[in-house]
């Protein structure tokens, strides 16, 4: 018996017809799509974008050259090189960040004694040519000048928590 | 100065001038071009239905951008056209080893046989390009004459992928064809007729009368056989993009695309549904024939009736796509060979019961 009744629901197609009642409930479902470019989703402050070298509010670069983002990055996607500048402080004279490399872990903006290095909540961003990718001193120090004040109100927020 | 009486009484005039020996094949093949077009934009309008409706089962939104002519309206209707203006634009490519004159005909042969099948198609009551006697037997031909077309693809592309794809392609029609000329076999018996219009006839008389209660497991195989037939999902392991990356077509690129792959699949879609619309759904019969009083509108012929059977099936085969994993090769075996070819001739010979028994519609002209 058990093998006609297999029979009988097979050639009803009652398994596929379970199916098709899904997928036509689902047709009708209301739709989460985010209409990216035109609506976004929140971010938190907390958000690892795109990286920034911040400056001090008297212009002062506050990264030191002490390396330990460099030593704490498990990508190994920054180079520092240091010397000592002219007012005898000891500065980076390069700080390039692959970004190819990086996989935005946030470890060295973890590790940075002067908050000196700082990852933004950017992430929209692309590259044209090729080299790109790296991020050199200058390009992370515009970066932090150009959005200092979503950085610093973003690090405010955050503060109490650390 | 030019009125649109004077536009169209100059267009008289040229009309006029014609011949009147060459009037008959001017008409004809101005109707054959209409319709040809009617199904590219059909195609066009089912590509992007499809992307909706995938889209929609997957609780996504589908194609919203493209606009008619950037009007605030139906946002993403013109989706498929800015798709075939970039397929148009795309570089094609003649792999160098392949068989450069099939390369290029099989999407001639795909293309001409799609489209060809259209000229039985019974329209409305009174539009039909060809009103042939022998119309089932010109579209069966048709349909797998249009099977040529996938193979040479493959054969030609000189790759191993398209090998396959076409090998399989081969193997299944060859399974399905059979079953689908069995489903058929149903519709002749009942109607009496190869000619389409006279099987479209023979089914009025109200929703009772359509084939598609009394030979609806021939209806189900039919359709499923069209599907496997038409390469769609879930029968689609000619494309089987998971294991021969695209099957037949992987060489074809730009407009060869377009043309060996999109156009006639999704022409013999469209034309899957209609036949199966006009053999046991009644064509372009009403389903409200004899519930409304006779003679009103809801209960007239008309091509509406066939237009809405021809999207409900049209759903269907987008549904199917959206809920259905592909088949496994030797599963399609089975299921061809095993299965569709032993119901169709059981339901035929309970059909052949029901005739000589005077059961059915159909005991008048048994």
């Amino acid at each position: 018996m058990p093998s006609v009744k297999n029979l009988a629901k097979t050639l009803l197609l009652g398994e596929l017809l379970q199916g098709l009642a899904v997928t036509f409930r689902y047709l009708w479902k209301p739709k989460f799509t985010v209409h990216y470019p035109f609506e976004k989703t929140p971010q938190s402050v907390r958000y690892r974008g795109l990286h920034a070298l911040r400056r001090y509010p008297n212009g002062e670069e506050r990264c030191i050259a002490c390396k330990l983002c460099e030593a704490v990055c498990p990508a190994l996607a920054i180079t520092i090189d240091s010397d000592v500048s002219e007012d005898g402080t000891r500065r980076t004279t390069r700080y390039d960040i692959d970004l190819f490399k990086c996989i935005f872990c946030g470890f060295c903006e973890e590790a940075c004694p002067v908050d000196a290095i700082v990852e933004t909540r950017i992430h929209e961003y692309h590259m044209e040519n090729r080299g790109e990718n790296i991020m050199t001193k200058d390009k992370l120090l515009a970066v932090g000048d150009r959005f200092d004040a979503m950085i610093t109100a973003d690090k405010t927020a955050d503060a109490p928590y650390r | 100065m030019s009125t649109p009486n004077a536009f169209v009484g100059w267009l008289c005039g040229i009309w006029n001038a014609i011949p009147a020996a060459f009037h008959s094949p001017i008409i004809v093949a101005a109707e054959s071009l209409a319709v040809m077009l009617a199904v590219v934009v059909s195609v066009a309008m089912l590509t992007y239905f499809e992307r909706k409706v995938i889209g929609w089962i997957q609780v996504r939104i589908g194609p919203n951008q493209i606009r008619v002519f950037g009007l605030p309206v139906l946002k993403g209707v013109a989706q498929p056209f800015a798709d075939v203006i970039k397929l148009l634009l795309k570089e094609v490519l003649l792999p160098a080893k392949a068989d450069k004159f099939l390369f290029l005909l099989a999407p001639i042969i795909a293309l001409v046989t799609a489209l060809s099948t259209w000229a039985v198609v019974p329209f409305s009551p009174d539009f039909v390009l060809a009103d042939v006697d022998a119309g089932l037997l010109y579209v069966l031909a048709l349909t797998s004459l249009g099977v040529y077309g996938v193979i040479l693809a493959g054969w030609a592309s000189n790759s191993k992928y398209a090998m396959l794809g076409a090998m399989r392609s081969a193997a299944q029609i060859v399974a399905y064809e059979i079953a689908m000329g069995f489903a058929l076999v149903g519709v002749l018996m009942a109607a009496g007729s190869l000619n389409l219009t006279d099987i479209v006839r023979a089914q009025a008389g109200g929703v009772t009368h359509w084939n598609l209660l009394w030979l609806f497991p021939l209806m189900v195989i039919y359709f499923i056989a069209g599907v496997a037939e038409t390469n769609r999902a879930p029968f689609d392991v000619v494309e089987g993009e998971s294991e021969i990356v695209a099957g037949f077509h992987v060489e074809y690129s730009g407009a060869m695309f377009a043309t060996v792959f999109a156009l006639p699949e999704y022409a013999n879609m469209i034309l899957i549904a209609t036949l199966t619309s006009v053999m046991f759904l009644g064509g372009w019969l009403s389903p409200l024939e004899g519930i409304t009083p006779a003679g009103s509108l809801l209960a007239e012929p008309s091509f509406l009736w066939l237009f809405l059977k021809i999207c409900v099936f049209l759903f269907i085969y987008l549904w199917i796509r959206a809920t259905f994993p592909r088949y496994r090769y030797d599963q399609i075996m089975r299921l061809g060979w095993k299965v569709f070819i032993p119901l169709t001739i059981v339901w035929l010979v309970v059909e052949c019961a029901m005739v000589t028994l005077g059961v059915g519609p159909w005991s008048a002209h048994g």
